[in-house]
Formats: C-alpha cells, sequence, structure tokens
C-alpha cells in the first residue's frame, strides 16, 4: 500500500485542481500533496532499511533502498519548489502574466509531474520506467510553454522533439535488451531484478547495442552531452517552479534509469562498457557546461549550465563506480536537487521585480533586496561546492574515489573544470548581486519565502551531519557494485 | 509464402520511409507515412498468420487504426490548419544528398545489427536491419528538416521502425508496456500538435528557421 501513496496522492492533488480550480481553499494542496509524497519516502526508506524490498501490484512496483532514496529527493525537492510555488503565481496573477485558470493548470500539471516521476523510480520492470520517463516530458511540455511567449513556444517545442526522440533511442534498447532476455535462461520479460541476477548469461554483442541505446537515450532526459540542447531553453523559459523541479529532480530520475541499466551493463560485460560510454558523457557535458558558461549574459541559462555540469559529476560518480563514488553521487543528486531548486526559484522573483533575465539587467540586488539576494548569493556558493552544504563532501567524495580507481587523469580534468565553472558562476553572481543599483524601490526590506530558506538549511545539515541518511545511502549502492 | 510476404511487408516499410526523404510535398509526406503504418500492421499480420495468436490480430487491427488511420488524421488536419502558402520543406540536406545518406544508413544499419540476428537467426530476425533502418532515416529526417510538420514525422518514423523491431525481435515486451508505448506516442503526437498550432499563433508560420531566439 505505501508504494500507491507517492503516485497516487499527486493524482488526487491533480484532480482537486481539475474540480475546484485555484482558489484560496486549493492553494496549498500542492505543497500538502508533496509533504506526503516526502512522508512516504521516509516511511518507506524507513521499512526498506529494517527488512528489504516490497513490492506491490502484482509486481509492478518494486522498491529498494535505491528507489526509497529518490522517492527522498523527489519529495524533498518537490517540498521546496511546491511550498514556493503559491507566492509566485499570486505575483504572476498581480503582473497579469497569469489568470486563475493556468495558476489552476499549472498546479494540476506539477500534481502530474511528481507522480509520473515518483512511478519512474518504483516501477519493477524497464519498460514501466520508460513509460513514466515519457510521460514526464508530456506532462511538463505544456509547462514549459505556459506563458506562450515566441521564446517559451520555441522551448517547448524543442524541448518534446528532442527528449521524445532521445527517449524513443531508449525504447529501441529496452527492446533490444528485451529480445537478449528472452533467449536467455531464468528471463523473459524487462523485470529489473531478474535482469540483473540474470545478466551475465545475456548475449554480450546485444546487450551492448542495448546498454549503449539505453544509455544514451536516459542520458538525453537527463541533460548529459550530446543531446543536452533542450535544457538550457526549457529550464530557462519554464515558469520558475516547474524550472527548479525539472532541474533538481527530472535530470536525477533519468538518471536513475541509468543507473539500474549500469548494473545490468556492469554484470553482463564487465565494467569497462559503461564507465567508458559514461566517462565520455560526463566529461563532454562538463567542457560543454564550462565553454558557455564563461561568458553567459542569461541568469537563468547560468543556472541550467550548471545543471549540465553536475550532471556531469553525477555521471562520473556512476562511472568510477566503487561504493564511495556511488554514494558521494547520490548524495549529490540530493543535495545539488535543494540547492538548484532554491536558486531556480530565487531567480524567479529576481524575473518577477527586475523583468529581465540578463545579468547585466540586475544590478546591486544585495543593496534593493538584501535577503533575495543573500539567498541567492549563499544557494551560488553551495553550489560551487563550499563547506558547509553538502555539495562539498560529495564532490571530495567523488574526487577521491576518482583517485583511488585509477582515473586520475579524468578525474584531474574534471576537477579543473569545476574550478573554471566555479570561477564563472562566482563572476556571473558578483555583478548581479554588487554594484549600484540602477533603481531604488520601497520594499527593500520584503521577506523571503520560508521554503527557499529551509531548502538551503537542509543541505547545509546534509553537510554536517548526515543523520541516518549514510545508512541508507549504503543500503542503496549495495545492489549497484559489481566486482567482477 | 510466410517469408515472401513477410519480406514484402518490410520492403513496403523501407520503400516508404525512403519516399518521405524523397518527396518534398507535405501532403504526399503524410501518404506515405500512412501507408507505411499499414505496411507495419500487415507485417505484424503475417506474424500472426505464421504464430496463429488472436492476441497479436487484434494488435495488428491496433496498429493499422493507430499507425494508418489516426496519426496520419491528426497530421493532417494540422496541415489543413497551416493554409495553402509554402507547403513544401526546405531540407537542410538536397535530396540527393539524402538518398545518398539513407544508403549509408542502410549499410550502417546492416553492420551495427549483425548480433541481433546471428543471437536467433530466423526470417523475421533477419529483417531486423530493416528496422533500424526506418529507425535512423526517421532520426536523420528530424535532425534535417525545418518545417515542424516535417520534424514530426521523422519522430513517428523513428517510431515506426523501433515497433517493426520489436515485432520481429520478439512477439512485443508485454502488453502492458505495449499499451503504454502506444498511448505515449498518440499524446506526444497531441502535445506536439497543439504546439505546432501555438507555435504557429505566435511565429505566423510552423517554420523552424524562425526559431532564433533562444542561443547562446
Amino acid at each position: 500500500m505505501t508504494l500507491l501513496v507517492p503516485v497516487a496522492v499527486p493524482v488526487l492533488g491533480a484532480l482537486t485542481y481539475l474540480v475546484f480550480g485555484w482558489r484560496r481553499a486549493t492553494t496549498w494542496v500542492s505543497a500538502l500533496s508533496a509533504g506526503v509524497v516526502l512522508g512516504a519516502a521516509i516511511f518507506l526508506a524507513v521499512g526498506v532499511s529494517r527488512s528489504g524490498p516490497v513490492a506491490a501490484v502484482a509486481g509492478l512496483l518494486r522498491a529498494d533502498a535505491l528507489s526509497a532514496f529518490m522517492l527522498l529527493v523527489i519529495g524533498a525537492v518537490g517540498l521546496v519548489a511546491t511550498a514556493a510555488t503559491p507566492a509566485y503565481l499570486r505575483e504572476e496573477i498581480a503582473a497579469g502574466r497569469a489568470t486563475a485558470r493556468t495558476a489552476a493548470r499549472h498546479s494540476l500539471l506539477v500534481q502530474l509531474f511528481l507522480a509520473t516521476m515518483a512511478l519512474a523510480v518504483l516501477a519493477a520492470n524497464l519498460g514501466v520506467v520508460w513509460v513514466a520517463v515519457e510521460a514526464t516530458t508530456i506532462v511538463t511540455a505544456f509547462l514549459v510553454g505556459q506563458r506562450r511567449t515566441r521564446a517559451s513556444v520555441e522551448a517547448a517545442w524543442k524541448y518534446v522533439v528532442i527528449c521524445s526522440a532521445g527517449i524513443a533511442l531508449a525504447l529501441l534498447g529496452a527492446i533490444v535488451l528485451n529480445f537478449a532476455a528472452a533467449h536467455t535462461r531464468g528471463t523473459t520479460g524487462l523485470d529489473l531484478v531478474a535482469l540483473t541476477t540474470h545478466a551475465s548469461g545475456l548475449d554480450p554483442g546485444v546487450t551492448r547495442i542495448a546498454i549503449a541505446l539505453l544509455v544514451l537515450g536516459f542520458g538525453t532526459k537527463a541533460g548529459l552531452a550530446p543531446l543536452h540542447a533542450w535544457l538550457p531553453d526549457a529550464h530557462s523559459q519554464a515558469p520558475a517552479p516547474v524550472s527548479a523541479l525539472m532541474s533538481g529532480v527530472l535530470l536525477s530520475v533519468a538518471f536513475y534509469a541509468i543507473l539500474r541499466v549500469k548494473v545490468i551493463s556492469d554484470a553482463a560485460l564487465g565494467v569497462g562498457f559503461a564507465r567508458t560510454l559514461l566517462v565520455v558523457m560526463a566529461l563532454a557535458s562538463l567542457v560543454l557546461a564550462a565553454s558557455l558558461l564563461i561568458s553567459q549574459r542569461d541568469y537563468k541559462r547560468m543556472l541550467a549550465y550548471s545543471s549540465i555540469e553536475h550532471l556531469g559529476l553525477v555521471a562520473f560518480g556512476a562511472a568510477i563506480g566503487s561504493p564511495l563514488a556511488l554514494t558521494a553521487a547520490l548524495l549529490h543528486v540530493l543535495g545539488h536537487g535543494l540547492v538548484k531548486a532554491v536558486l531556480f526559484l530565487s531567480a524567479g522573483r529576481v524575473l518577477q521585480i527586475t523583468g529581465t533575465s540578463r545579468i547585466d539587467g540586475v544590478r546591486g540586488l544585495i543593496a534593493r533586496r538584501s535577503a533575495l539576494a543573500t539567498t541567492f548569493g549563499l544557494g551560488v556558493l553551495a553550489l560551487i561546492g563550499l563547506p558547509p552544504f553538502s555539495l562539498f563532501a560529495s564532490e571530495l567524495g567523488i574526487v577521491r574515489a576518482g583517485f583511488t580507481a585509477g582515473l586520475g587523469w579524468f578525474t584531474s580534468v574534471a576537477l579543473l573544470l569545476v574550478l573554471v565553472i566555479a570561477a564563472a558562476l562566482i563572476t556571473g553572481t558578483s555583478r548581479m548581486l554588487l554594484g549600484e543599483p540602477s533603481t531604488v524601490d520601497a520594499e527593500a526590506a520584503s521577506p523571503i519565502p520560508i521554503a527557499l530558506a529551509g531548502g538551503l538549511l537542509a543541505c547545509a545539515v546534509l553537510g554536517v551531519a548526515a543523520g541516518p541518511l549514510p545508512s541508507l545511502l549504503d543500503l542503496a549502492t549495495q545492489p549497484l557494485v559489481v566486482t567482477r | 509464402m510466410y517469408v515472401q510476404l513477410l519480406d514484402l511487408a518490410c520492403g513496403a516499410l523501407l520503400l516508404t520511409a525512403v519516399l518521405v526523404l524523397w518527396r518534398r510535398e507535405l501532403t504526399v509526406i503524410i501518404r506515405m507515412f500512412a501507408l507505411q503504418g499499414a505496411a507495419l500492421a500487415v507485417l505484424v499480420g503475417v506474424l500472426a498468420a505464421q504464430e496463429n495468436s488472436a492476441e497479436l490480430w487484434a494488435v495488428a487491427v491496433g496498429v493499422f487504426a493507430l499507425r494508418a488511420v489516426v496519426l496520419p488524421y491528426l497530421l493532417r488536419r494540422a496541415l489543413a490548419g497551416a493554409g495553402e502558402s509554402r507547403r513544401e520543406t526546405r531540407p537542410l540536406v538536397n535530396v540527393s544528398a539524402s538518398l545518398l545518406a539513407a544508403a549509408v544508413l542502410t549499410l550502417l544499419a546492416y553492420a551495427v545489427s549483425q548480433p541481433l540476428v546471428e543471437l536467433a537467426p530466423s526470417a523475421a530476425t533477419q529483417a531486423i536491419p530493416v528496422g533500424i533502418t526506418v529507425v535512423l532515416i526517421g532520426f536523420f529526417v528530424l535532425v534535417t528538416r525545418r518545417r515542424a510538420l516535417s520534424q514530426l514525422v521523422g519522430f513517428l518514423l523513428m517510431d515506426n521502425g523501433i515497433t517493426a523491431v520489436g515485432f520481429l525481435a520478439t512477439t512485443g515486451v508485454g502488453l502492458v508496456v505495449e499499451l503504454g508505448v502506444s498511448l505515449d506516442v498518440l499524446l506526444a503526437v497531441l502535445v506536439l500538435q497543439v504546439l505546432t498550432t501555438r507555435m504557429r499563433e505566435t511565429f505566423g508560420d510552423t517554420d523552424l528557421d524562425e526559431l532564433r531566439e533562444l542561443r547562446d
């Protein structure tokens, strides 16, 4: 039953918005449902840590520690984003860019978005994972194009075309893998557990084609090069809460699918194949992010390229594949999700105040809106991996694991690129925060939504004292480490 | 008889894909796409007759309804909304180069899919490279065409190819997944169609040359 809750509750939330629309009573339904998802995730994590994986609905849903952890990420980032949504939408409605109708549709689609992501991490079958990931594209397409301007319609079009084509490659990969499984003793379908247990019997030639297609396809949705082109456009054009969700969780949910595929690949083909693929994609993503961040003029695109960077780092961690690297990669997913959600939400607020997404259009933000500027500044410091935030610990873990695993050269290159990106982010942000403000307005002391402070605080706490999380992370990485 | 019919259906699949590359008239492209959907349905029907499976016959009817009737209808409706102006596409790569590329892609597909054929040699699996070729041609159409509608057809060609590979390799991926896949394709097309309409409202036309707002 617990497995149904994270999928069913957001669907109920969506129905609420469908029936009652956007009004005072339904304002907080969205955050409430995200809170329930988070609660269910914690409940599930405790249950799974105590008594092992659970299955439900005739074996279609299954949760182990990794699923529970991913659900935790969805719930936590979802809560931050949905809790900041009412303030965002109120401002949009006040500015005439949205109506009660678009606000209701926004909330409805966000709820469905949460439901599809929860389904993706809880599905027991690779085919169902695929269906859920594709469904996230369809649900979010209208969210990206919500503002109906030239730029946002263009972004939505690119988003759907590139992601659907990429995810179609993953479908081909799934079909080929199914073909390999059908000719292996003990497996008949795309059940993830059966595939992983019997992976050593899969035909290597066929499996190699399948894995390459699956990693490339899900990599598209995770924003990894070479099929990353949709990401900066979609993230910069979507409404702030949607950018927060897409960057904070959608990318890592797609990456979760790659992790599942990688276990099968490691058992069937040895660790070398998936590692090569992932190292190439990770370094390509880092190079791309660094080169486009150096002279970036748009702060929302700056955050978007930084997401490509961080997913590249996570992919690099997965490529290394040691327990330390995988634990660090998963912690990085959570830390990045929280911080990036906070940053996109504050960037959305900055856009509402200044009316421009150009970096040089925002000067002296600290003097104009000190609370907002502090949140944004702290978020960027967290993003570049300064302590006490958890991204410091996870980046350190990935780098250490890289040197231990004999990937020293690649790790050095990655580290260098991360430093370049950090410098670019600091330069861009200081140009926004410092300097003489071009205009002075009265409400400089307006408070920031509590959700933003909460997200930053959670990330800092994670970096200092992770509480019971390490044991869950250990459990989550255990099945991902294949020694062969 | 079975092998000949199977090869005939696969030949039709490949031919229609190449014709999409060759012709520029959008109405003709949509007709070719509908023909390809019918060829795919015939392919599934032949497999159903061979395996004597009622379930597969039902799937064949479903494939025909979705890919030869519903999707072409949606495409035609999108085109009718576009008005009379500029129906031809101006591809990034000209027609003769495209046809040459199709030949190269076919060779590539045959080279890449050797392990698939060798795993379980049979008349059906030997036709898998055709499916892969259609996927590659679809991807090629997607990246080289400028009109939104042609890109849509490219995406659908990819999908037809993937479905063909699915049926040739095994008898499908399980009913739940298969239903999910068809539903997703239908939804994706509906979303894309709504977006094309919206693009026409904001850009005046659906020529992707106009998409120049977002860049670094």
